[in-house]
């Protein structure tokens, strides 16, 4: 590669050079008929003959010598902290044994590098060295994280009456073979439906309002919702605590904790669907205003529908925090071991907090069992960001195959109403000139409706029909509206 | 209908010609009425997260005048926690809380750096949205999670390490471990298990995700230009990455860990499962025993009184209030610095 680069930088050199030869003896016209064009000239050396294919270039940056200072660097490392453990020096543990290792193959890898590159370079190699290091040490540890809960899981898991029965019937002392947490699991069903019914409409709306009508308010609200998303979750408990349970009356109930969990999914909605509706393209809202149709049915019928990929993910990430809070259902559910389906009365058990319930006692079945529902949530969660990473795999406005193809088929269809319309109405009144503008002015917004159409707006299919004829039934309003207010 | 439509298109136009230059226009049709309940609804969709963040400060403090009333300045300045005998103060939980989120912070911020430098410079394009998501994943697994690894893997490890930083780092007061004798053998090991530093570690495995998106976010967000620039100027990679991304990124990379320090304060359940409550003032972060006010309210408020819950609420309102200001703190530094990123 460096040879390449010198070759190619000695082939600029001599380009004056052989340039030269010919410009005194540019009068010379017979010999030189055309001046000739400007092209690079490649140095003629006796060694290569001109006749033989050039050879292709690799453009990757990996040489042979740094991957061989890279294995020699660890070999060394690992070598010598070896011979400093068992032989030398009294050290001793695993820990200790791997920093050691770490810094002596820092410090070998720099001594290798620097052999033939000069100061910018080593720095550079060690510093991409230690950049690898810490992102693979991150990575390993939070994956040993969730390996760890599952097989510490697999003693509980494998028994069917862990996911069919709930703790009636078992003591402290009983097998993993008797009791589960079927009641942790409906508990987290009713209580993550209700904090959805109460965050999702709640959290679009206040999107939208962010993107929707923008100025300080906005700005200040969005700062508000930052500040929000960190709020502690213990104080999210307290607060239910001090409102629902003891200002209103209610009971410590499934109720109270889907408050609690909505306060704490509430920020992490808005912020994800926040973004999520900024990049709806401005264009496509342009194109919707431009065909005189009020903001309102422009959220509906343009913006949202466009982002509603992005949307969903933003709801299940934010359902996916709601599932795994702790502390504050710890506050406001009480704690069961009967299944409830009642929100409204009695405590009802979520999946985190019979977790945390059961590793509290010190029976190892129980701990076992504590692991397991540990288990089941990070199963819970991992399945709920799988479905956020497929359903949001598309940017707002990007339809999958099929979407295009229902969206092209709407469209076709709106060409055709508004063709038989305009046929009808110049066959209606065809004594007046009015109504034949009028028809203009019809296909004109159709022809612009078909644009927008194709954008991405019409994936719902049929349901989109009959809006858009109410759309489309006062075609004059929108811009006489607009010049109206100018 | 369109031909009344036509006419008040037409008819303003004479009421005033000659009225010069423009005036402004509107950019939106919507003074119809539909429109305006649809800005209405919004609005009031942006007021109830205004709303619901005034209601908790308010109600907490409402419930906790009783008790704050009581304590006055005492209840920053007392390390004892009993609200029925009268003496109870958030100094000891407030110094645990800020210790532990210290140490979360100490250990998480290079981590983060490290893994966004990696995944926004050095990853390959195709892994990097799989990096990406991992990261998310793991911001978004519960803590009790963390505090059950905590618990029944970290505590029992964390011991040779804690002994060793004792042993050579004794010197330094943060590090002292009374009562551990390094050369005795037969010392009982427990004097370094619950303590801050274990507590630590498991809040920095909840935050250092939360830091690394934020710092990743902003990395990505540096000017393509300049860091070709650098690099027609013969610079390495990490030389680029020094002059045009570090400087770049450093109101965001504050900010993201003020962020992160705002998570780890209010850290509960993973704090809770692996201390050993004390309501003494505990500097030393290796020794067993310490304290947050998150876990104060998850240990006592089962068996509070009504002045207790009362007393609870005023600790609540405390770590609200910190939290709120560091909060407020980073977003301001995230949004006035050069890279004016919004977070996550």
């Amino acid at each position: 590669m460096t040879t390449d680069v010198t070759s190619a930088a000695g082939a600029a050199g001599p380009g004056p050079h052989a340039a030269q030869p010919p410009r005194p003896g540019g009068a010379e016209t017979p010999r030189d008929p055309a001046p000739p064009p400007p092209a690079t000239t490649l140095p003629r050396t006796a060694g290569t003959t001109g006749t033989a294919p050039e050879r292709r270039r690799s453009t990757g940056t990996t040489r042979q010598s740094d991957v061989l200072a890279l294995v020699g660097a660890a070999a060394a490392a690992l070598s010598t902290t070896w011979l400093f453990f068992t032989r030398l020096a009294p050290f001793s543990g695993g820990l200790g044994f791997v920093v050691c290792a770490y810094l002596l193959f820092l410090a070998f890898y720099a001594l290798l590098v620097s052999f033939d590159e000069d100061g910018p370079a080593v720095r550079d190699r060690i510093a991409s060295a230690i950049v690898h290091s810490l992102a693979l040490l991150l990575l390993v540890a939070l994956t040993f994280v969730l390996v760890y809960t599952l097989w510490s899981g697999r003693k509980a898991l494998p028994h069917l009456n862990f996911l069919t029965q709930d703790m009636r019937k078992a003591g402290p002392l009983d097998p993993l073979t008797v009791g589960g947490i079927r009641h942790a699991i409906i508990g987290t069903l009713i209580q993550i439906t209700i904090g959805l019914v109460l965050t999702v409409p709640a959290g679009l709306l206040c999107a939208v309002f962010l993107n929707e009508v923008p100025g300080r308010y906005a700005r200040f609200v969005r700062t508000v919702v930052e500040a929000m998303t960190a709020l502690p979750s213990i104080v999210a408990g307290l607060f239910v605590y001090a409102t629902a349970i003891l200002a209103v009356g209610l009971d410590k109930s499934g109720l109270a904790a889907s408050l609690a969990i909505s306060v704490m999914m509430l920020p992490i909605i808005i912020r994800a669907s926040d973004v999520v509706i900024r990049l709806v393209p401005g264009t496509l809202r342009e194109a919707s205003y431009a065909l005189g149709s009020p903001r309102w049915r422009t959220v509906w019928h343009v913006v949202l529908p466009t982002a509603r990929s992005g949307l969903t993910t933003a709801v299940i990430l934010g359902t996916a925090r709601g599932v795994g809070e702790t502390s504050p259902v710890l506050l406001t559910a009480g704690f069961t071991a009967v299944t409830n389906y009642q929100p409204l009365h009695n405590p009802m058990v979520s999946l985190p907090l019979a977790a945390f319930e059961f590793v509290q006692s010190p029976q190892p079945a129980m701990i076992a069992r504590g692991f397991g529902t540990a288990s089941v949530l990070v199963v819970l969660v991992l399945a709920l960001f799988v479905v956020a990473r497929v359903i949001g795999g598309r940017g707002p406005g990007e339809l999958t195959r099929s979407g295009t193809h229902r969206a092209v088929l709407a469209s076709r269809r709106d060409q055709q109403r508004f063709a038989r319309r305009a046929a009808a109405s110049t066959a209606a009144t065809a004594t007046g000139s009015t109504a034949s503008a009028a028809a203009d002015t019809v296909t004109t917004s159709s022809a612009a409706a078909d644009t927008v159409t194709t954008g991405g707006i019409a994936a719902d299919g049929p349901g989109r029909t009959d809006t858009a004829e109410q759309d489309h039934a006062h075609p004059d309003q929108g811009p006489a509206q607009g010049v109206d207010g100018s | 209908m369109i031909v009344r439509s036509v006419s008040i298109r037409t008819q303003p136009r004479p009421a005033g010609p000659d009225h010069g230059a423009d005036r402004r226009r509107r950019l939106y049709s919507d003074s119809a009425l539909p429109d305006r309940l649809f800005h209405a609804v919004a609005r009031s969709g942006g007021g109830l997260v205004l709303a619901v963040m005034l209601l908790v400060g308010g109600f907490l403090l409402y419930r906790a005048w009783q008790a704050l009333r009581k304590a006055g300045l005492g209840f920053l300045t007392t390390a004892q926690w009993d609200p029925d005998a009268g003496h109870f103060g958030i100094a000891a939980v407030l110094t645990g809380t800020v210790l532990i989120a210290t140490v979360a912070v100490v250990i998480s911020v290079p981590l983060a750096i490290g893994t966004a430098l990696y995944i926004a410079e050095y990853a390959p394009v195709r892994l990097r949205r799989t990096l990406v998501s991992v990261v998310d994943l793991m911001a978004a697994v519960p803590s009790v999670v963390y505090g059950l690894w905590g618990l029944f893997f970290l505590q029992g490890k964390v011991i040779g390490l804690a002994r060793w930083l004792s042993t050579y780092g004794g010197w330094f007061p943060l590090f002292t471990v009374d009562g551990a004798d390094p050369h005795d053998p037969l010392a009982t090991a427990t004097v370094y298990t619950a303590s801050t530093f274990v507590a630590g570690i498991v809040v920095a495995m909840m935050v250092t995700p939360i830091i690394c998106s934020i710092i990743r976010e902003v990395f990505s967000q540096a000017p393509v230009g300049e860091r070709e620039g650098a690099y027609a100027l013969g610079a390495t990679r990490w030389g680029m990455i020094r002059s045009v991304v570090l400087p770049f990124a450093t109101g965001g990379m504050i900010g993201g860990t003020m962020l992160g320090l705002g998570r780890a304060l209010g850290e509960t359940i993973g704090v809770y499962l692996v201390i050993s409550p004390v309501f003494a003032i505990q500097p030393h972060i290796l020794q067993t025993g310490t304290s947050s006010v998150s876990s104060l309210i998850a240990l006592r408020y089962g068996e509070a009184s009504p002045f207790g819950m009362s007393a609870l609420m005023a600790a609540g309102l405390a770590l609200f209030l910190m939290t709120l200001v560091v909060n407020f703190a980073a977003s301001s530094i995230v949004a006035r610095s050069r890279s004016g990123a919004t977070a996550e």
